[in-house]
């Protein structure tokens, strides 16, 4: 069986992860699981390799498989590598009744990719992800932290525009 | 008990059950797919909805404890609108590919489309696709049939203990699968096909050979452990397609390993041995069985005619039906000789008088579950007998505290509570230390001859955890396994885990090697006992004995000794070296043609009927399901009529039944005992320096038919033989780089792999027996390694 290697966790990483583990009960440490993939994915240019999952697997007693799980349903761990600014269009029910599908069609000819993919150049990512929470301000989108709401074409270049 | 009314008929039911369950018990049908009784409750395919009273939606009767006085129509409109609806959905994304699938004929999803599907679709959208992942030679997947009940990912996850499949994705893009593509490694894996209710997951040597209606179901008993699980053997014309478990809750359960129900595939092998031959001046020669059992007869007559009747000797192997040990040693004995064994992997057999009338597991197989702590010594449980392991796990799922003293830190299924690691030499003392700590408990004398051996014997607190739990168990046991019976000083082994149990009070069993030891033993298929355990009237040669002394003649019966016996080497030289060898075999090989002079094809088990007895003493009589390929023949006809041509009495059967009884009745004062009367083991003997070998039979390397299953030597857990030790002694040796290295025991040496492992304790080589690059190393105490170019 093919060890995996813990190292590959950063020691801040580790850390970070400990603090996580610390707050539920010893024999429940794989609750800290999705908290480590999002460390985990942070000290690697935002996605996971299958090692960095395994790794996560090791440092938390779990199967691989059961951290693939949790890896592949949630839409904020990136699998393959991704554009430095990952923008996440919501396209749930209440964005799609105001408009998601303009907001998709304009970011897809102004960065020239289609859902899923990454510029040549490395700077975008374009995703699509289910309701984002902020019904009340549709459509939205979320870059790195940061969420922006009643989105238009023209809001829409303005906020790339700012993107370094 | 709680009164429940199902459609309108009382049912009795205890309080807390599912509702799917006591309408089982009733016999009542409620459709479902995720609902397994094994495994836990998923609730997801809703599948099973019912109406129940007062209660506005329909409830899943999988997921719905009963009340008392609680109302449920399982068949009423309103249920039955919701199981309508429930399949309609579901078949949305399937693939409806049933001509061409596998599933088709006992497929769930059919039968239930048929019961409550619709006759025409109003899904008229694309359906989802989905890749189908290679997982090994044993599964064949075709994900896009799978309808997401979960049940294959919650066996792995709690019965057989390895998580390999998994649910990856989310919603419509939810799949089954391994994520990374990889071979299944459970030893267990084959039962997901029994499970998985439609043709997603199904056998892949079996793939497009058959249709379910075409097979016969014959049951039968697995010969490879000493569990003897119950089979169903589906057959065809002549031919067995596969084979599936035959439910048994006190043995097998549901549950099959995949070495029980993949070495079916060995049956047709091109070294099966189809018509008898004779060797006539170095030449063999294809002739009929009339000739060739008068040969036979002849050359053991001309041994005992020249020679004596002691020079002829028996060597059986461990997977004979109970019935061909016993006519074996009758035939034997009949002609005057003890010498006979079946112990072929016992290198110290000292303490054989001691030995009650068979090893024993000291507890029936369902006990197990309810153990709460457990001490295994020498023992790779998982491998040697997986299905015990199973009944471990659930133990230790139910709290059960499982503890081990091995050569080698295994990979278990089960979590170990203490655990200690040790070079085989040191496993006795390990032994003596937890006893040691028991009688310190108990504040009891130390039985005699106790006091020198424990003296210098360190006892430390893994060894103090390990007595206390035992002993503060309501249910414990002490189990030996194969690497046990594989050790040098197996004797001193039995001797001191029996004390153990004795101190502790915990239940003493041996997990026996091999399929049918305990028919061996109870057949008189040992030199020092008749059948049914009485005496031998001179005790006879054991194996060791036959083979270092060699004798002018050998029958050997279903075994290829240069693999099955763990002196290999030594084993085929005295066969080489006799004057007459008879072999009843169902395959041959190269060896076999060197050595024996007339070869006898015999029947696998499938092809006879006849008895395996197992680890519990249970007696489960087979019947053959196919008859035989070429000129092969039951082997307790061929004994039956070598007994005749040798002019002994009392070889008249006209049925295997009659050989059963006939023993049944020797053995009728016999009950079964783990009983061993302490003696005192002879000093034991201090570790020397040098590497000694760890010793062990890998799974699928057990017997001739498993080695001979090509499905299963593609799995991760086949090997040609690798040899293995931890990174310091590799350095220690100057091996620490090289990637093959030259062993050599007693003489004989081979180039293995080497392959580093940290589960390996210091001083030790882990050098698998039965495989046939090993096959020329001896049994002696230490072993050479060299780096190999
Ligand atoms: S593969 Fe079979 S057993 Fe596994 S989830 Fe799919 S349908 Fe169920
Ligand atoms: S649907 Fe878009 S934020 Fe809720
Ligand atoms: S069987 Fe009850 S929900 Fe699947």
């Amino acid at each position: 069986m093919a060890q995996a290697n813990i190292e590959l966790l950063t020691p801040a990483s580790r850390a970070e992860i400990d603090t996580w583990v610390a707050k539920y009960p010893p024999e429940r440490k794989q609750s800290a699981v999705m908290a480590a993939l999002r460390i985990a994915q942070d000290q690697n240019a935002g996605w996971l390799t299958t090692e960095l999952m395994d790794a996560v697997a090791a440092y938390l007693g779990m199967t691989p498989i059961a951290v693939y799980e949790v890896a592949t349903f949630y839409s904020m761990y990136q699998l393959e590598p991704v554009g430095r600014h990952k923008i996440n269009v919501c396209t749930n029910i209440s964005c799609l009744l105001r408009g998601s599908e303009d907001v998709v069609k304009h970011l897809q000819q102004r960065l020239g990719i289609k859902l899923g993919e990454t510029t040549a150049d490395g700077r975008y990512t374009l995703k699509e992800v289910e309701c984002l929470g902020a019904c009340v301000n549709a459509p939205v989108a979320q870059i790195a932290r940061q969420y922006y709401e009643q989105l238009t074409p023209e809001l829409i270049d303005r906020i790339i525009d700012g993107l370094e | 008990m709680v009164t429940i009314e199902i459609n309108g008929k009382p049912v009795q039911a205890r309080p807390g059950a599912m509702l799917i369950e006591v309408a089982d018990e009733a016999g009542i049908t409620i459709p479902r797919f995720c609902y397994h009784k094994k495994l836990s409750v998923a609730a997801s395919c809703r599948m099973c909805l019912v109406e129940v009273e007062k209660v506005a939606k329909p409830l899943p009767a999988c997921a719905t404890p009963v009340t008392e006085g609680m109302k449920v129509w399982t068949r009423s409109p309103k249920a039955i609108a919701a199981q309508r609806n429930v399949m309609e959905f579901l078949l949305i994304n399937h693939p409806l590919d049933c001509p061409i699938c596998d599933q088709g004929g006992e497929c769930d999803l059919q039968e239930m489309a048929m019961g409550y599907g619709r006759d025409v679709s109003r899904f008229h959208e694309g359906k989802r696709v989905v890749a189908s992942p290679d997982i090994g030679p044993l599964v064949a997947t075709d994900m896009t049939r799978c309808i997401h009940c979960t049940r294959c990912v919650r066996f792995g996850e709690e019965i057989a203990g390895v998580m390999e499949l998994g649910a990856p994705g989310r919603g419509e893009h939810m799949h089954i699968g391994t994520y990374v593509e990889k071979s299944l490694s459970s030893e267990l894996s084959g039962n997901i096909i029994d499970l998985c209710p439609v043709g997603a997951l199904t056998s892949r040597p079996y793939r497009y050979s058959a249709r379910p209606w075409e097979l016969k179901a014959h049951a039968s008993v697995s010969p490879h452990d000493c569990v003897g699980a119950n089979l169903h053997l589906d057959v065809r014309g002549h031919n067995v397609m596969r084979v599936r478990p035959r439910e048994n809750d006190e043995i097998n359960e549901v549950w099959l390993a995949d070495r029980d129900r993949f070495s079916y595939l060995a049956l047709a092998h091109e070294e099966r041995l189809l018509a008898p031959q004779i060797k006539r001046d170095g030449a063999w020669q294809t002739v009929d069985w009339n000739t060739a059992l008068t040969a036979a007869a002849q050359g053991l007559r001309s041994v005992m005619q020249n020679h004596a009747a002691r020079q002829l000797g028996a060597l059986a192997g461990y997977g004979a039906t109970t019935e061909e040990f016993y006519l074996l040693q009758k035939l034997l004995r009949g002609l005057g000789s003890n010498n006979i064994d079946h112990r072929l992997r016992q290198l110290d057999l000292s303490t054989q008088e001691a030995i009650p009338a068979f090893p024993w597991l000291g507890q029936a197989l369902a006990d197990l579950d309810n153990l709460d702590a457990a001490l295994l010594v020498g023992s790779n449980v998982r491998k040697e007998q997986p299905l015990v392991a199973l009944r471990l796990r659930k133990a230790a799922r139910g709290g059960a505290r499982l503890m081990a003293v091995n050569p080698v830190d295994y990979d278990f299924n089960f979590p170990l509570a203490a655990r200690r690691v040790v070079d085989p030499a040191a496993m006795s003392q390990e032994l003596i230390a937890i006893a040691q700590s028991l009688l310190e408990l108990n504040g009891e004398q130390a039985p005699e001859g106790f006091a020198a051996l424990a003296a210098g014997v360190v006892v430390l607190d893994e060894h103090r955890l390990m007595a206390r739990n035992l002993k503060d168990a309501a249910q414990a046991a002490v189990m030996v396994g194969n690497t046990v019976a594989y050790h040098p000083q197996q004797g001193a082994l039995l001797m001191l885990a029996s004390l153990v149990a004795r101190l502790s009070g915990a239940r003493f069993g041996i997990l026996s090697e091999g399929g049918n030891s305990a028919g061996a033993w109870l057949a008189g298929a040992v030199p020092h006992r008749r059948a049914g355990g009485e005496a031998s009237d001179s005790a006879g040669l054991d194996w060791r004995g036959m083979v270092s002394g060699g004798l002018k003649g050998y029958v050997v019966l279903n075994v290829e000794p240069e693999l099955d016996c763990i002196d290999g080497a030594a084993a085929r030289a005295a066969l080489a070296a006799a004057e007459c060898v008879v072999a009843l075999t169902p395959y041959v090989t190269d060896a076999m043609r060197d050595y024996a002079d007339v070869l006898l094809p015999i029947a696998l088990f499938p092809e006879t009927s006849g008895t395996q007895v197992n680890v519990e003493g249970r007696w489960q009589g087979f019947a053959g399901c196919t008859t035989p390929p070429g000129q092969v023949r039951p082997g307790w006809k061929v004994l039956r009529v070598l007994g005749n041509l040798c002019n002994l009495d009392g070889f008249d059967y006209d049925a295997s039944d009659e050989v059963r009884n006939e023993l049944e009745a020797a053995c009728s004062a016999v009950l079964p005992s783990s009983k061993l009367v302490w003696k005192a083991p002879a000093a034991l003997p201090t570790r020397g320096s040098g590497l000694s070998r760890i010793i062990d039979y890998p799974i699928y390397s057990v017997d001739g038919m498993v080695r001979r299953s090509a499905a299963l030597q593609n799995t991760p857990d086949a090997t040609a033989g690798v040899a293995r030790l931890n990174a310091a002694m590799a350095a220690q040796y100057g091996v620490a780089t090289a990637a093959r290295v030259r062993v050599t025991q007693s003489g004989g040496t081979c180039v293995l792999p080497l392959v580093l492992d940290e589960r390996v304790p210091n001083g030790c080589v882990h050098v698998p027996a039965g495989v046939a690059t090993s096959a020329m190393l001896g049994a002696d105490a230490v072993l050479e390694l060299t780096a190999a170019e």
